[in-house]
Order: C-alpha cells, then structure tokens, then sequence
C-alpha cells in the first residue's frame, strides 16, 4: 500500500510524520535525537529506507545518523568531516581573512542510484562525499579551492553550503548553492567548478553583477527537466533554462521577492511554490499572513494559497530546506515553520492543514513515496 | 581502571547508562583517559575534542575532585582518587545555551 513518510528537522530533535496515500491522517512519532539541531535529514532515492541524518549541538559537535529501517533504528556513522589539504582562508564579515572551520552539515544528498553514497553540504562552504555508507567522508576540494573561495563572505547564518542538486542524466553534474558566494555547477563530478551567476543582482555587494558573491537561498530542479532550474534568492525568484549558465528574474507579482524555500510541483515542471517573507529583517510573512505562492507559468505570474493557513497573527518564517513535494497524484505539498508547524496539501496547494502544531523550530522537511 | 562520568546526551550515543570505567596504560593523564575513552566508544570520537587537534570542544569541560582541569595541559595527571578509582573524572557539557 502506497504510504508518505515525511521527514522534519527541528532546533531540538527529528520527527517522521507518516500516513497512507490519501494524507489524511498522520501518525508523528519523536522526537528523535531529542534536544540535538537536526539540520537535514533525506532518504536515499535507491532505496527509502536508507535514511541519513545531520545531528549536531553546540557542545559536542556534528554527528551523522543513519537508518536502514526507515526511521526505526538508527546508527552513529563517521563524523569526522576534514577539509582536505590545506585551509586558507575566506573573508569573514568584516572583510578580513578568516580561516576555514568546519562548523556543521547543512544538507544531505544521498545519490539517485546509491544508497551508500552521499553528499554533504557544510559550514564552512565545502563539499564532502561518502561512499561507504556514511562510515568516512572525504572532501571534493575543487570546490572550496576555487579561484574565488579566499573572497566568499559568510550570510547571516554563516557561510553554508546548504543546496545540492544531482543531475538524473548523469550525476557528475551538480548544482550547489552557498550563502553568500551563489551558485556554482560541476559537469565532472566536482573535480571543476564554475559559478553560475550570470543574471543576478544583487544590491547589497560591491558590484550587484558579481559573477560570485550573491546570497542564493534555494534552488529546485524537476527531474524531468534538470535544465531547468529556479532559485529564490536573498531578494528575487529566479529562474534558469540552461542549468544556471544564465538567470532570468521572475518575481512577477509576488508581494515580496525575498524568501527561503522553493519547490517544483512533482507533475508539472512549470508549476513552483515559494513562501515569500518580509524583510531585510524581520523574516516574517507580509500582513502576518501565511501564504504559499504557486506560479504555474514557471514564474512571473503568481497566485496566493491562503486556504488553511493562518491569514492573521501570524509571525514564522520557512527555512530553505523546509519545503519538499511527493510524487503522489494529486501532488503533495509540505513546508515546516520556526513556529514549529508542519503544513501539509494533498491537492497540489489548494488547501493546507497543519500536521502538527507545535514542534521545535523546523530546519528541514523531506517528502518521501513509499510502495 | 578510571571511573568517568559522561554528559546523558553522550551516554544516549555511547548506549551506555551511568558511570564507565577505562583502562589506561600508562600514566593516567587527562590525554589517556580521553584516549582510552574514544578507543572503548568509538561514538564519542569528535565529540569532546577535535577529530584532529584533539583540542577540547568549546562547552565541554573536564572536572575531577572537584577540580577543573579544563584549562591544564592534556598530559596532566589525575588525581589520585581518580586514578585509584575512588572518585570519578567527570566530563560536562556546559550549562549554557537554549
């Protein structure tokens, strides 16, 4: 029987929220690794009950937790996550050099064919790659030994590599993200890096048309269409149709452009969702009203999904990772707040309930189908 | 044999309750139990101290006979009632944080 098993990473512990293919009723079961930041947790794609999770604290460091049973049981794997060769430095917020630390692993991203592979996007930006299960990780290094890596800056939350996308064509190919130095892709399995920032702008650096130093927040790809990509970005929704070679904004109508999360409907490759927040600083929807956006025109024209969510009195934000879509028919849509509220759609976005109410603050939200 | 006390978020990842107790060749250095620690719970390896450096994690803290041996040399030498078993080494997680 055809089952949703969703996966939330909170401020102080993990959740799995189950149900059947209606997603009506859910079971919540957690907290796991409760009192620890569990910043991404995802499922391998060759096998879904290969899980993998990012744990760490401020007292004892990041572990790594793996589970081949779906969220029952779980493992400790290797966490030791040293760069490779030597570190240098990248500018610190105050544009003096600072050496590379290897704070935490924002993201996980098991392969499409290899539940023993997986990449890790960490703080301080880099890439690392295990092929073992989990048991050691090395770095890619080309990545942070780019020619531009001594001048990426940190965002507010630290200079990140939070977003890694693989390319189902060929999985050489991959797209990352890193807050503040943009968009970069690799065509040859991360021995070369180049940036893909060519159409973005952004006010807040130097030179708004830097090829590197933009703070991208998320980008989402359809696997049908790996071409295609759409990032929303500190300020901007952006959308790409030769995999990040060049940028278009399409921002369109929506009420505010800045954002976190951003997702691409599982059937319809035109169809995105974002969650648009007010800011610079107050990271909160417009007019307390928590509302989805969903263009189905590939961006510019947007339309509100209200139905469901709070259109009052309402002060969340939505992180990048915590938005993902199901591939049930009709799609299924999930999004998590710092409120700790786990919003779910069965109908593509056209209408919401809350999961559940009242977790810790949501890091990450990932969708899985279950045959 | 050195009795050590964990923080309960490190006994949950070593599977163990209370007290452990280590074996250390040698002299009983804060360095040697931490050695003998990581080697008994491979778990525990980057969670009190640095992968590489083996430098203590910033809110972790090493407590013995009411002592804090956080700031001394890691080849400092325990107590005599740690060493003889009589008192525990305690490793703590600070008290700070949200």
């Amino acid at each position: 029987m055809t089952g949703v098993r969703v996966l939330v990473g909170t401020r102080k512990g993990a959740f799995v929220l189950e149900s059947d293919g209606k997603r009506q009723s859910w079971t919540v079961n957690g907290p796991l690794f409760g009192g620890w930041e569990l910043y991404h947790l995802k499922g391998s794609p060759a096998d879904p009950n290969r899980l993998y999770a990012s744990q760490g604290s401020g007292w004892f460091g990041q572990l790594i937790q793996r589970s081949d049973d779906g969220g029952k049981t779980w493992q400790a794997m290797g966490n030791q996550f040293t760069y490779d060769g030597a570190t240098g430095t990248h500018q610190w917020y105050d544009g003096t050099p600072h050496p590379w630390e290897f704070k935490r692993v924002w993201h996980l991203e098991p392969s499409l064919s290899d539940p023993d592979t997986v990449y890790a996007g960490v703080e301080d930006a880099a890439m690392f790659k295990t092929t073992d299960g989990g048991q050691s990780w090395h770095e890619l290094p080309a990545l942070r030994n780019h020619e531009s890596g001594s001048n990426w800056a940190p965002g507010a939350g630290g200079l990140c590599l939070h977003t890694i996308i693989l390319d189902p064509r060929d999985e050489r190919r991959i797209v990352i993200a890193i807050s503040a130095a943009g968009a970069f892709r690799t065509d040859d399995g991360a021995k070369t890096w180049r940036p893909i920032n060519r159409g973005l702008k952004s006010e807040g650096i130097p030179n708004p048309n830097a090829e590197v130093g933009h703070c991208v927040h998320h980008i989402a790809m359809h696997p049908t269409r790996p071409d295609v990509l759409f990032m929303q970005k500190h300020w901007d929704v952006m959308r790409s149709n030769n995999g990040g070679d060049s940028w278009e904004e399409v921002s369109g109508n929506l009420p505010t452009d800045f954002g976190f999360a951003i997702d691409v409907h599982a059937h319809e490759p035109e169809t995105i969702f974002v969650v648009p927040i007010k800011s610079d600083s107050e990271h909160f929807p417009p007019d307390g009203k928590l509302r989805v956006f969903r263009s189905r025109s590939g961006g510019n024209e947007w339309e509100p999904l209200t139905k469901g969510l709070p259109q009052r009195d309402c002060y969340v934000n939505v992180l990048r990772d915590a938005m993902s879509v199901d591939t049930l028919d009709p799609c299924g849509i999930y999004f998590g707040t710092t409120g700790g509220q786990v919003y779910g759609s069965a109908d593509g976005g056209e209408s919401w309930t809350p999961i559940v109410r009242d977790l810790p603050a949501v890091l990450s939200v990932e969708a899985q189908v279950l045959k | 044999m050195i009795r050590v006390v964990l923080p309960a978020h490190l006994r949950t990842l070593a599977r163990v309750d209370g007290e452990v107790s280590v074996d250390v060749e040698g002299q009983a250095t804060v360095a040697a139990v931490l050695d003998a620690l990581e080697t008994q719970y491979p778990v525990l390896r980057g969670t009190i101290r640095d992968h590489v450096k083996l430098t203590r994690r910033p809110f972790v803290r090493y407590y013995a006979c009411e002592q804090d041996l956080s700031h001394d040399p890691p080849d400092t030498l325990l107590p005599g009632p740690v060493v003889k078993g009589d008192e525990p080494f305690l490793v703590v997680g600070a008290m700070a944080g949200g």
